[in-house]
């Protein structure tokens, strides 16, 4: 039961604006998560591209890796700053405070969505240097945006749930592990077909991969078939569960010494 | 008629198989600041905490400021404002910034927030510090902000778990002064403290709280009534001079120290008649002092043990 009146919009408002005043302040998150998927790109592009045969040009091919990678990393970072926020004193504060206390965890997520989406932007960017040329149309390019945003958004939330979900911010670096690495066991930098047995089916069946493979087609013009009803499928299933998680896992109790 | 701003009986806490708080009964008037006092570990953090919303009770009925914490505890959380033992505020966040992130969570309009912040940081003295991030503040500094940062709503209850914790002498005389500004504009605080001059300084009355239970409660003087202590020590230049006055008054002597310990209730009336008695008697007496009971007594008698022991432990 509650008489008073709750402003979750505002109050969201408030925690993405204090959210992005931090990154603000910490611009090298930002820069950070972006090391690894240029050097990755770079590397593959100039080092390994040569003795791979994908059927295209390889930089064409790996170009939704590299996005799907500039995501993961973008959400460890996330899943850092979200268990560092909950070990700070300032979080319990808000919890003895009239407001709604989804706010916290949508604050981070809508802050590291634009974030993360930004470094997308910037890698991108890279490839396009290095002489990438997306033939997709403007609807293409629409629905491309969109995928992108929904697997951001899913596994943002994700993120944010599994860092509340750690103990300490050192765990929450373990425990968004997965969401890092996932991207390299997908059709990232190989065909499925060149893998075999129960490999090749769960590279094939993972999330990443389903992304990816909408992704290509978009940007490239390679066929989709049903990947891209499987994707935006693992997307929103995804999403709802990080967050009904993330939303059980902050309204717990805290942990108090 | 006085009503109470915070009312709580039977109230019941453990954490696994360790009772942190094992039936606790309390009444803070309107207005007043009451103070939880007790050492390291005796249950006043976790009493906040429950008290405050963050964490539930396993038994017990608790109002603060007319609502109740287990059925509603939004509105408790509308009325109330929290300064913790561990510094609450935002440390990436300048000092203006972290004021205006409370306006907007205490959803004033803009403009009266903007206002209100301002206000409170030329009343804190944050002014220099307004544009600087918090984490390079010193210790009393961030304690005034994360004080003033409580204040944005307009609290009609305040909960201040050891406010002058690790501060200075400076910093902590300036918190004592803020603290009873505030009971002057009409806030009701329940201050939790391991300092007895604290509680004796500021409070209306006061709580001990040892293991988990409530070992006595009122005003400061109630208080030091409760334990006798109150004496006069007469020291004296040698051995004969003492034991003349040990027959004269009928006090217990202290040959070692040539000292005589007369019980006293402290006033001047009292000291005056021992003194015409040292007179008529022709006892010379090096020097006096008056021990009036304070809360170290009082503790010490209460819990059996001794508080700065108790700190150091």
């Amino acid at each position: 039961m509650t008489t008073t009146a709750t402003y979750p919009l505002r109050d969201s408002a408030a925690m993405v604006r204090r959210q992005f005043r931090h990154t603000w302040r910490n611009p090298e998150t930002l820069f950070g998560a972006l090391v690894v998927p240029i050097i990755l790109l770079l590397l593959f592009n100039y080092f390994f591209g040569g003795a791979m045969n994908v059927g295209t040009r390889y930089l064409d091919y790996m170009v939704p890796g590299i996005i799907m990678l500039a995501a993961g990393y973008g959400v460890g970072v996330t899943a850092v700053g979200m268990a560092t926020d909950v070990s700070e004193g300032v979080i319990n504060r808000f919890r003895t405070m009239a407001i709604s206390r989804a706010s916290v965890p949508t604050g981070h997520v809508v802050a590291s969505v634009v974030t993360t989406l930004a470094g997308i932007v910037i890698a991108l960017g890279v490839t396009v240097v290095m002489g990438f040329r997306p033939n997709a149309t403007p609807v293409e390019w629409l629905a491309a945006i969109g995928m992108i945003v929904l697997l951001v958004v899913a596994i943002t939330w994700l993120a944010v749930a599994l860092a509340l979900a750690a103990p300490t911010p050192e765990a929450a670096n373990f425990y968004a592990f997965p969401l890092v690495f996932l991207p390299f066991l997908s059709t990232a930098f190989a065909p499925a077909d060149t893998m075999s047995g129960g490999v090749r089916w769960f590279v094939e069946n993972q999330p990443f991969s389903r992304v990816i493979e909408t992704l290509r087609g978009l940007l490239t013009g390679t066929a989709i078939g049903d990947d891209s009803w499987w994707g935006i499928g693992w997307c929103v299933g995804i999403a709802l569960i990080g967050y009904l998680w993330a939303r059980a896992l902050f309204n717990r109790e805290p942990r108090t010494r | 008629m006085t009503r109470n701003a915070i009312c709580v009986t039977g109230l019941r806490k453990a954490f696994g198989d360790k009772q942190v708080l094992d039936g606790i009964d309390l009444a803070v008037p309107a207005g007043s600041i009451f103070s939880l006092l007790g050492p390291n570990g005796a249950g006043k953090t976790t009493t906040v905490n429950i008290l405050s919303t963050l964490i539930r009770a396993d038994a017990g009925e608790i109002r603060v400021a007319g609502h109740s914490v287990a059925d509603d505890p939004n509105a408790v959380r509308a009325a109330i404002g929290v300064t913790g033992q561990f510094s609450a505020v935002d440390n990436l966040l300048t000092a203006t910034e972290n004021m205006i992130l409370m306006a907007d969570l205490c959803h004033l309009p803009r403009r009266e927030g903007r206002d209100r912040a301002t206000e409170l940081i030329a009343l804190f003295d944050l002014g220099e510090m307004a544009d600087k991030t918090a984490a390079t503040l010193s210790g009393g500094l961030r304690r005034r902000l994360d004080l003033a940062m409580t204040l944005v709503g307009r609290p009609e209850v305040i909960f201040l778990d050891e406010p002058t914790a690790g501060l200075d002498p400076r910093s902590r005389r300036g918190m004592w002064e803020i603290i009873r500004g505030l009971v002057a504009d009409g806030v009701t605080i329940l201050l939790t403290t391991q300092y007895l001059d604290e509680a004796d300084r500021l409070a209306d009355r006061i709580a001990v709280l040892d293991g988990g239970r409530l070992v006595a409660q009122g005003t400061p003087d109630e208080l030091k009534q409760l334990v006798p202590g109150g004496h006069i020590e007469l020291r004296f230049t040698s051995a004969a001079e003492l034991d003349t006055a040990t027959l004269a008054l009928g006090a217990a002597g202290d040959p070692d120290n040539l000292t005589l310990q007369v019980p006293s209730d402290g006033r001047v009336s009292s000291l005056r008649a021992l003194l015409d008695r040292l007179d008529d008697a022709s006892i010379p007496v090096d020097g006096l002092t008056v021990h009036t009971p304070d809360l170290d007594d009082v503790f010490l008698a209460l819990t059996g043990r001794d508080s700065a022991k108790e700190a150091l432990r």
